[in-house]
């Protein structure tokens, strides 16, 4: 079972997506985990061949359990942990060859004959209805239960149904926040700096663009204000990436968290990937893809504890400025406020001016508030030339 | 379309933007991001599925035609019309 995040201590397995004697690559989900964070699809790390399955539907596990045995390519067994992306997880390989010769190959499906495969929305709606899965006949793929299976055994409508966030539990969730902003508070010094920066040009600059685009193409001044950050953070390398052990180790990759309110009282902050290779095309179609995946509880394993950095932006109903609180391990958090317009200095005349309250809150373990203000003030450059973007 | 059938099909997106509402109780002439906390995203989004279920692409410059059900609707027909 993968740490998902700091205050992650157990997950229960709801769905497996592979079977013994299947060939698995790096990527592959390989099986869906339930969390406070909502159902959480878990990645293979390692490529090989999955051996055996250790740990049956519906159980819950302590974080660290090794949930299959994948054979390596090279013929070792190794034990492991489906996901391997906190580095507190290690692969633990078994020194001798496969199994013996001539052992039959283990028949697929032949763990846990009883289980019945179900999605996570149907498991969900199927515990809170008190409804056995075992009694209900699967229409999904391979007879899978799917979430409309379980709504025809409550007699609810289909419509309403479709419409609930599966996999999330928002109480579960506040108390995962709770528990990493609490550890957050203790273990972090943190420090906070703040820049006012003028975007006018990138609200020009977005009118020209989203001109000529069809709704589904245009772009958002978060996309504008994620790749400055991604691109300030490949240059400013002590506000990117995790303190652990008691030392910080900086990122090669930007992987950039992004805050995303749930409807009802919820947060999450999944990564986008390699933020700053992105263009601001790829940025804007990944943050609509993480958000209705945020918002729906269907988040990536390797979303939730990739993030080497953290993007916090008000949007434009917020207020004018927000003072984060670190994720750890990460040493960083950028919050945005929201863009308004103020009197503006340029060229000593007082002109009307779109200005955003940009700020930025770093773990003094790492950094200083030179360095700080160096890495906020560039930020501030870089969306002052949006076309550069 | 009447104006009927295009309420209809703004209430179906809104649902689908924000589940949790009521829409039955919605205000039609409350702005819509304050009435049901639709963040820029979420416009963007419902302008899309406008675009997508009627065909008509909202400019940005029009966007506050649309912050209310009732702006919307009316908007929209208009648009429908002057494109037949």
């Amino acid at each position: 079972m993968p740490s998902l995040g700091a205050d992650m201590e157990a997950g229960t397995l709801v769905e497996w997506l592979v079977k013994p004697g299947d060939t698995v690559k790096r990527g592959d989900i390989v099986a869906v985990v339930e969390t406070q964070k909502g159902a959480i699809e878990i990645e293979i790390y390692e490529p090989g061949q999955v051996e055996e399955i250790l740990v049956s539907l519906d159980t819950k596990v302590p974080v660290g359990t090794p949930l299959a045995r994948i054979r390596s390519e090279g013929e070792a067994t190794a034990l492991a942990q489906a996901a391997l992306i906190a580095p507190a997880i290690t692969i633990a390989a078994v020194p001798e060859g496969g199994p013996p010769a001539g052992q039959p190959p283990v028949p697929p499906l032949a763990i846990c004959p009883a289980e019945k495969r179900a999605t996570p929305a149907a498991r969900r709606l199927a515990q809170i209805s008190g409804l056995d899965l075992a009694a209900i006949r699967g229409t999904g793929p391979g007879g899978a239960i799917v979430l409309a299976d379980v709504e025809r055994s409550v007699g609810a409508p289909a419509q309403a149904g479709r419409k609930r966030p599966a996999g999330l539990d928002l109480d579960a969730m506040r108390t995962a926040i709770a528990a990493a902003m609490a550890r957050s508070k203790r273990d972090i010094p943190h420090y906070y700096l703040q820049h006012e920066v003028n975007v006018t040009a990138c609200e020009e600059w977005l009118t020209r663009t989203n001109a000529a685009r069809t709704p589904n193409e245009r772009l958002l001044m978060g996309a504008l204000e994620m790749k400055a950050v991604a691109l300030a953070a490949r240059r400013f390398p002590a506000f990117n990436g995790f303190y652990q052990n008691g030392r910080f180790e900086p990122s090669p990759a930007v992987h950039m968290g992004v805050a995303i309110a749930i409807r009802g009282g919820g947060l999450a902050a999944p990564a986008l990937r390699d933020a700053d290779r992105l263009s601001l095309d790829e940025i804007m179609s990944s943050l609509r893809d993480l958000v209705q995946r945020t918002r729906a509880g269907r988040l990536r394993s390797s979303e939730i504890s990739d993030p080497t950095i953290t993007v916090s932006s008000l949007g434009e109903r917020g207020v004018e400025a927000l003072y984060g609180i670190i994720y750890p391990p990460q040493v960083a958090l950028v919050g945005f406020g929201k863009a308004v317009q103020r009197p503006w200095v340029a060229g000593g005349a007082v002109v009307p001016r779109s200005v955003v309250t940009v700020t930025l809150s770093a773990d003094h373990r790492v950094s200083d508030g030179h360095a700080g203000a160096l890495f906020l003030s560039e930020i501030g450059s870089l969306l002052e030339e949006p076309d550069k973007l | 379309m009447n104006v009927d059938e295009i309420r209809n099909i703004l209430n179906e997106e809104l649902g689908n933007i924000a589940p949790e509402a009521n829409l039955q109780t919605l205000n039609p002439s409350a702005d819509l991001r304050e009435a049901l906390d639709i963040d820029s995203i979420d416009f963007l989004n419902f302008i899309t599925a406008i675009h997508r279920r009627l065909g008509i692409t909202v400019p940005e410059l029009d966007y506050p035609k649309l912050f209310t059900l009732d702006g919307a609707v009316t908007y929209l027909a208009s648009k429908q019309k002057a494109g037949k």
